[in-house]
């Protein structure tokens, strides 16, 4: 919301700070101001110039050389302004002086200083101006001409402050005000805070009846049907109407708030929805069939000729206004084009009402026709300020001469609100606050706001433009506010509690700091992704991962369903730093993949934690699961992982992946990504990902450590050299080994793997370095040499022989 | 005898003097002090001497033994010394080569904001919790005071999965979730994901992360509301940080504020980052309202809190002078290698 200082100032009179004092009170007490625009700001030395004598520039056809009686002398200036005439009263910026722009309407920011010169060689001694170098334009000076000189008039007088006379000595604050304070979306309910704020005398105009000795409800009969969606309906009569431009004063204003001036008539209704919040609509009377206003709900289906000319379709949760036969306006939205006001009208009927707040947000919404009006409609008005707002309007008739008030007002007040009594409880309010402000200084911040207490009662009666009060903390934020947030003291709560990091944070910050010691970076994507992504990855048409929780609104199909794989997120990420010829990335992921439990959602989903790794360049797939392992070797999963290939995921390399399993648990799994699914994500590189489910590893997690002593006796090794077929797995061997070497086997470490034509076709070599050891005894060569043989001829059944 | 000993000294220490390797050292002790060495023949010849000399001309030998011997000695770790600094000399490199790097990985800026506040929050007794991401629309909404059809439902932008179950737009609601369980009092922080649907630009994103914060106790005011808030301000931002507490409109606070810290970078002078104000702002916070507390079964007679609600990427950016919010989620090497 933007208004003027002047507007403000006209109901606090005695207001009189700067703009930045004004900026900064305000926002502390809550009417917050986002900035301010000085209007003369880049203007300076401008004057009345009279044009006394126009000659022809001897050396140009376009420029012509003219007299100008500036008040205190006459000086010569030439001008190509080709509307100059004899006796025209102008501004002139004078020699030093400072315009805001060109005549075009463009803008320099700090202004155009104005120097004597000569132009084609005459002498000429200041600039006569526009109202775009002004810094304004013919929108809000509708008497300037198309193009070339204001004329200020003949009332002016020369030598005069032009600024001044041009209303330009004025600043336009802008306000973000909260949806809270609607009676703050007024000329007047800002003053009121200004004056509350500045502690100065809040003088509202005086509203005086208005009228001649005629009934309104002789001309016109109002009923409203729908009475839900219209607590009040008021309406007032204007007869023998003049249409005629609005008083300067009245433009200026409006100009400052950004509202073009238009004739009398719009421009009243305009200032008055801008002064009161209020917004309201002319009707021409003698287009109201019936003379008869009727409000009731749209039919489906139903169009509808708005003003703008456009048609607009209806449905039945749509507030219209009508007369005997048909719709003539949308209530609250826009009026209709049967029953605008043109310049020939005679009577005209204004309409001020309360309609349902959110009823008007929810039509201007679906008609995609948000206007000024419904935007204050919605957020819910005073049914009393449409009274108060339609009396000002005629009042504003009667002064401006527009036409004649007929006596009385048509209204149907069919929702009275309920009075708001709030008990004084200042304990309450100091106690909530933290504070000890005295009863007196409280109750002179209410005094202020026009919040009236009663001291027999001790309560207040809520005024009804603060629908906003309605507890006893409401109050105490008021006390807050006058009080000033900033002498509030600044103290801490009492009471001592420990801290911590949930379990499942802990784990996920050991998860990150693996990965990061291990290079891996960082990354974060989105939560919701493209459905394309799964033939992307090579999942089956039926596969679970498909059953997704689909956005009903999303930005775009790209992202419009949560992600049930984390794996997607962590290619894109590669593939964009491959795209840009990055070396060797790594990244990680910690973030929730979104399983549904039922389609369509009726129960929230559920949400598991991913660790997900993602790498290409250097590295190999036992560096992924080397990384792999430290994660579950530091949260204290010490025990042997197994390794499976079942369950083959088909956007891994079906010869390199595997899910990695803890007591028959699947935590993750691990491998390159198939080369179609790099190709698909153009990463011309192998990748390796790995996947861990964190719900699966949290309730492993131990951070419990046992120191468990220093082995005193000595280990006896033994290195082993086997020949098996190709097929078998390291790990099946190692199973067979473990198992049989049962506590006295420390430990059985790979050291060699041999395949070539030494060993045979569809055969390799493998090389273990075993290591046993007792806690209590060194061991004798024959105990070791029976575990041997154990071992051996287990191993046997895998078909290992012993490579001689 | 005796001057036998002195000259076989004098020969010894002459010739250890001019000894220039190791080799040599040892090629001298054989010659004097080996087993068929001057002073060992010396100690043969000892029978020729009469007996009541023979003490004496031991302690001679002996004392002719411990000077040559001690002399080796001298020479010999003087030959080492002279030979390790050769080589080190040999073994000099240029220091200026460049480091064999450790590639270690980087945290996302988000989560270095993100430990910062953590920390802060930890060390004043704050809990660390989160909620669901995927939520219903009554903890989102209405039990943070926000009924149907309430025109802060609109501001919000929601993504809706079904009517009642949507992709939350602010992490307070896991203020009512930690309410519910009804273990008072209450002191945590919720850092989280959050979704609103703005279009992807510079300053926008649909999806981002809010830390919320609150405390319910018996006695909470909002001058704690302030000192907590001002502690944070000060750790994260510098001891020399100022706040501002400006009253705003939260629907479930009451009352309420933003808060602005003093521009960090300018010192509260002015500049581009806070815009020639001298301050910026970082966070809405306010006194939870009392219907709220109703609703999550509490009583506003007994109990008060505070809960406030910080944009991570807002601290994020503006702490690490990030341009561009998209960055934080391209993921490129180049940009998360900086923090």
């Amino acid at each position: 919301m933007n208004t003027a200082y002047s507007w403000i100032k006209a109901y606090v009179p005695e207001l009189d700070v700067t703009a930045q004092e004004y900026t900064d009170a305000m926002t502390l007490t809550g009417t917050k101001v986002e900035g301010f625009t000085r209007l003369d700001e880049d203007l300076d030395k401008i004057v009345v110039g009279q044009v006394v004598k126009v000659e022809k520039h001897p050396d140009a056809d376009k420029l012509v050389i003219c007299q100008v009686d500036i008040g205190t002398e006459t000086i010569q200036i030439v001008t190509g302004a080709s509307n100059v005439y004899e006796g025209m009263k102008t501004p002139v910026c004078l020699d030093g002086g400072k315009v805001a722009g060109g005549h075009d309407g463009s803008r320099t920011a700090g202004g155009i200083k104005i120097k004597k010169g000569k132009l084609r060689g005459v002498p000429s001694d200041g600039m006569m101006c526009s109202i775009e170098e002004l810094g304004s334009s013919k929108d809000y000076y509708p008497n300037a001409p198309e193009e070339g000189l204001y004329d200020l008039g003949k009332d002016a007088k020369p030598g005069a402050d032009a600024i001044e006379l041009l209303g330009l000595h004025d600043t336009v604050f802008e306000y973000e005000i909260t949806s809270n304070r609607v009676d703050c979306y007024s000329v007047l309910g800002i003053a009121r805070e200004a004056a509350a704020t500045f502690n100065k005398p809040f003088v509202p105009p005086v509203v005086k009846e208005t009228g001649n000795s005629e009934d309104v409800n002789d001309y016109i009969k109002v009923e409203v049907e729908d009475k839900d969606l219209c607590p009040r309906y008021t309406a007032r009569l204007v007869k023998n109407i003049k249409i005629a431009p609005s008083p300067e004063w009245m433009q200026r204003r409006l100009a400052a708030s950004g509202i073009r001036p238009i004739n009398n008539i719009v421009d009243i209704t305009n200032y008055v929805m801008e002064e009161y919040g209020q917004p309201m609509h002319a009707f021409d009377y003698d287009t109201i069939a019936g003379h008869k206003i009727i409000v009731r709900r749209a039919k489906d289906g139903e169009v509808f000729q708005t003003l703008d000319g456009q048609e607009r379709k209806l449905d039945k949760d749509i507030l219209m206004i009508c007369d005997a036969d048909k719709a003539i306006g949308i209530a609250g939205i826009m009026g209709g084009e049967n029953s605008k006001i043109t310049d020939d009208v005679k009577t005209m009927l204004f309409e001020a009402a309360c309609f349902d707040g959110t009823n008007i947000r929810l039509s201007a919404k679906r008609l995609g026709l948000r206007t000024d009006a419904s935007g204050k409609f919605e957020k819910g008005l005073d049914p009393y300020n449409a009274e108060a707002a339609i009396n000002r309007a005629c009042q504003l008739i009667e002064e401006l001469g527009a036409g004649e008030v007929v006596g009385g007002m048509a209204d149907v007040f069919s929702a009275k609100p309920d009075k708001v009594v709030l008990p004084f409880e200042p304990d309450k309010y100091n106690k909530l606050l933290g504070t000890d402000i005295d009863k007196q200084s409280m109750l002179g911040y209410f005094k202020k706001l026009d919040i009236p207490y009663d001291e027999a009662s001790n309560s207040f009666t809520i005024p009804s433009f603060r629908q906003d009060l309605l507890r006893s903390c409401d109050m105490a934020e008021e006390v807050a506010r006058f009080y000033g947030y900033d002498k509030i003291p600044v103290t801490l709560p009492s009471g001592a509690s420990a801290g911590a990091l949930s379990f499942k944070l802990i784990v996920e910050k050991v998860a990150g700091e693996v990965a990061r010691y291990c290079g891996f970076s960082q990354a974060m994507t989105y939560s919701f992704e493209s459905p394309k992504v799964f033939d992307k990855l090579l999942i089956d048409e039926d596969s679970p991962l498909r059953k997704v929780i689909t956005i009903s609104n999303p930005l775009g199909i790209d992202f419009s369903i949560m992600k049930t794989q984390s794996v997607n997120g962590i290619l894109s990420s590669l593939a964009t730093n491959y795209n840009r010829k990055n070396k060797d990335v790594r990244l990680y992921e910690i973030g929730n993949v979104y399983i549904p439990k039922a389609l369509p959602l009726t129960e929230l989903p559920d949400e598991r934690s991913t660790f997900t790794l993602g790498m290409y360049g250097k590295g190999d797939f036992y560096e992924m699961k080397g990384v792999v392992e430290e994660f579950l070797t530091r949260v204290g999963i010490n025990g042997r992982l197994t390794y499976s290939t079942d369950n083959a995921k088909p956007f891994l390399h079906p010869g390199r992946q595997a899910e990695v399993i803890y007591e028959g648990k699947v935590l993750g799994y691990l491998g390159e990504v198939h080369p179609q699914v790099a190709d698909n994500y153009e990463i011309g590189e192998r990748t390796y990902i790995a996947v861990i489910d964190m719900p699966e590893v949290m309730p492993l997690v131990n951070f419990l450590h046992k120191y468990e002593g220093i082995a005193k006796f000595p280990a006896s090794t033994r290195d082993i050299s086997l020949v098996v077929d190709k097929a078998v797995m390291i790990g099946e061997l190692e199973d067979v080994i473990l198992k049989k070497g049962g506590k006295l086997l420390e430990s059985c470490e790979l050291f060699d793997i041999y395949e070539g034509a030494q060993v045979g076709e569809n055969k390799k070599s493998v090389a273990f370095a075993l290591s046993f050891r007792a806690k209590d005894r060194t061991l004798d060569d024959a105990q070791i040499n029976e575990l041997m043989d154990k071992i051996l001829e287990a191993l046997a059944d895998l078909g290992a022989v012993l490579r001689s | 005898m005796k001057e036998r000993l002195e000259s076989i000294k004098e020969a010894a220490l002459n010739k250890l003097n001019s000894a220039d390797t190791l080799d040599k050292l040892n090629e001298i002790r054989v010659e004097f002090l080996g087993k068929k060495g001057q002073l060992t023949e010396v100690l043969k010849g000892m029978k020729d001497v009469a007996a009541e000399e023979r003490p004496k001309v031991g302690a001679m030998v002996n004392e002719a033994r411990e000077t040559i011997e001690a002399k080796l000695d001298d020479v010999k770790k003087a030959l080492e010394s002279a030979a390790r600094n050769l080589k080190l000399k040999s073994e000099v490199i240029d220091v200026t080569l460049p480091a064999k790097k450790n590639t270690v990985g980087h945290p996302h800026p988000n989560n270095v904001a993100l430990a910062e506040l953590e920390d802060i929050f930890v060390g004043m007794g704050y809990e660390v919790v989160e909620g669901p991401e995927v939520e219903f629309d009554y903890y989102n909404f209405e039990a943070l005071n926000i009924p149907a059809n309430h025109p802060a439902k609109d501001e919000q932008d929601t993504f809706y999965i079904t009517k009642d179950i949507l992709l939350r737009t602010q992490t307070s609601s896991t203020q009512v979730h930690e309410m519910e369980k009804g273990k008072l009092p209450i002191r945590m922080i919720a850092p989280g994901r959050v979704f609103r649907s703005d279009e992807v630009d510079a300053t926008h994103s649909p999806s981002f992360h809010q830390v919320e914060g609150l405390v319910i106790d018996k006695n909470v005011t909002f001058a704690d509301l302030k000192g907590t808030l001002a502690v944070f301000a000060r750790k994260l931002f510098g001891e020399e940080t100022k706040v501002k507490f400006r009253p705003h409109h939260f629907p479930f606070t009451e009352p309420s504020a933003e808060m602005d810290v003093s521009c960090f970078k300018c010192g509260g002078k002015g500049c581009r980052f806070c815009k020639d104000s001298g301050w910026i702002e970082i966070l809405g916070c306010g006194m939870v309202h009392p219907h709220v507390l109703e609703m999550s079964h509490i009583d506003p007679n007994e109990y008060t809190g505070f809960a406030f609600g910080i944009g991570l990427e807002r601290i994020a950016i503006l702490k690490y002078e990030i341009d561009d919010m998209r960055l934080l989620y391209e993921n490129d090497a180049r940009f998360l290698n900086q923090f």
